[in-house]
């Protein structure tokens, strides 16, 4: 199978350095797949999941928003913070969650952006936090 | 003459001393290590962000419209994020910085505010009755991205409206673990690296150039701001490291010499009681 370079490194340090297949993540404008030899491409990225193929195995990263770019060379993904998913302290995003609920349920939706997204962060961990939790290392 | 006991009593306090001082270099040896690595870990980050900036500015600059951070405009009023550290015991560190910043202010003719970072800074800040914008404390010894976001937020958003026309950042550079040297640099407006551009195929924007500057410039902000605190902190604990060492290695010589002078006391005591014993037998035979 053909593969690229996925690097995904955020401002503290390098979290995901490899060889993969493909990668679907989630941009401005809805879910992308890069696969390779994927034109030069340059996204802003929502905070979501990223899903990284690799041969049969799947993992998934959380992304607090960031930036895809698509190289002739690699694909480099500068997120704004990103966990692998055994990384991930469920309890805060679940904290983190709520909070961020609490704050949109006493103001109307649209007004609070930063509510918003902080909703969504959470939401990406814990979906990421859910999947490892279902489906061990190894087994996928 | 002083007595044994007095110079007994001075190197036990020096041997104190030394050991406190011996303890502090070797916990100022692995925080300094640590934060080596941390800024090593960010470099991959800023070297990206970097280019991409550089690619993006030349683009978004064809358009017309130039983004508010890298808008140059009439020097009126100056703002210096000013990195000292909180703790003092490193040496000159905090007195080099203080003093380029203010050799810097005084060769100004212009308003300068200051954005300062540690209690060192804060402290010469108000004696030297400076206009004060902001002033942040209490960054851990593994600063993390989001503790430091706040202080790039004031600068940008200060920018941004016009209260200031340009930013500088100035922090103690770490060299090697002997040296760190104050530095100053422009951090607005932001001054895209000219780096050579692979020339490839036409990018995909999505949404579009502008925008995607727009969201990029903040956060190389922030990193810029980040990687400047990492390097206060390998700094603040490399100087600690030496200065700690000296202090521990003096100590160490002023107990030699104590213990040298006590020995000539006691000599001195015991031949004087010999003394005293044959001349009390001479008398009485």
């Amino acid at each position: 199978m053909a593969t690229f370079r996925l690097e995904v490194v955020t401002a503290e340090r390098m979290v995901f350095a490899d060889d993969v297949n493909e990668v679907v993540a989630w941009g401005m404008e809805g879910q992308l797949g890069i696969l390779p030899h994927h034109a030069p491409l340059m996204t802003m990225l929502q905070p979501g999941d990223l899903l990284i193929k690799k041969d049969n195995e799947e993992e998934y990263l959380a992304i607090s928003g960031g930036f895809l770019e698509v190289r002739p060379d690699k694909v480099i993904i500068l997120a704004d913070a990103s966990e692998r998913a055994e990384e991930i302290d469920v309890a805060r995003a679940e904290a983190a969650k709520r909070r961020a609920e609490a704050t949109l349920k006493e103001r109307p939706p649209g007004v609070d952006a930063a509510a918003e997204a902080a909703l969504r962060r959470s939401l990406a961990r814990l979906k990421v936090a859910e999947r490892r939790r279902r489906k061990p290392r190894g087994t996928a | 003459m002083v007595s044994t006991q007095i110079l007994r009593r001075r190197i036990r306090s020096v041997q104190g001393t030394a050991k406190i001082c011996k303890a502090m270099e070797m916990i100022a040896t692995a925080k300094m290590r640590r934060a080596q690595e941390q800024a090593i870990a960010g470099r991959p980050y800023a070297e990206e962000i970097s280019k991409v900036v550089s690619d993006l500015a030349v683009e978004a600059q064809a358009g017309g419209k130039v983004h508010p951070l890298l808008q140059k405009r009439e020097v009126q009023k100056i703002a210096i994020i000013h990195m000292t550290t909180d703790r003092g015991l490193c040496g000159g560190l905090n007195a080099n910085q203080n003093r380029l910043v203010a050799g810097f202010i005084l060769g100004q003719t212009v308003p300068v505010t200051l954005v300062t970072m540690g209690r060192k800074g804060r402290t010469f800040a108000r004696s030297a009755q400076r206009n004060l914008r902001a002033e942040f404390t209490g960054i851990s010894d593994r600063p993390s991205l989001l503790e430091t976001l706040p202080i790039s937020r004031v600068v940008i958003d200060d920018y941004s409206n016009g209260g200031v026309d340009l930013v500088y950042l100035a922090y103690p550079r770490f060299i090697t673990t002997m040296i760190q040297r104050p530095a100053m640099e422009v951090l607005l407006p932001i001054e895209p690296a000219v780096l050579p551009r692979v020339q490839v195929a036409e990018y995909i924007y999505e949404p579009d150039p502008s925008a995607v500057l727009g969201e990029l410039l903040p956060r190389y902000v922030e990193m810029k701001v980040y990687h400047a605190i990492l390097e206060l902190v390998a700094s603040e604990q490399s100087a600690r490291m030496v200065a700690m060492r000296n202090a521990s290695d003096n100590a160490k010589e002023l107990i030699e010499d104590l213990t040298l002078a006590l020995h000539k006391v006691r000599q001195e005591m015991i031949t004087k009681e010999i003394c005293d014993i044959s001349g009390g037998a001479e008398a009485l035979v």
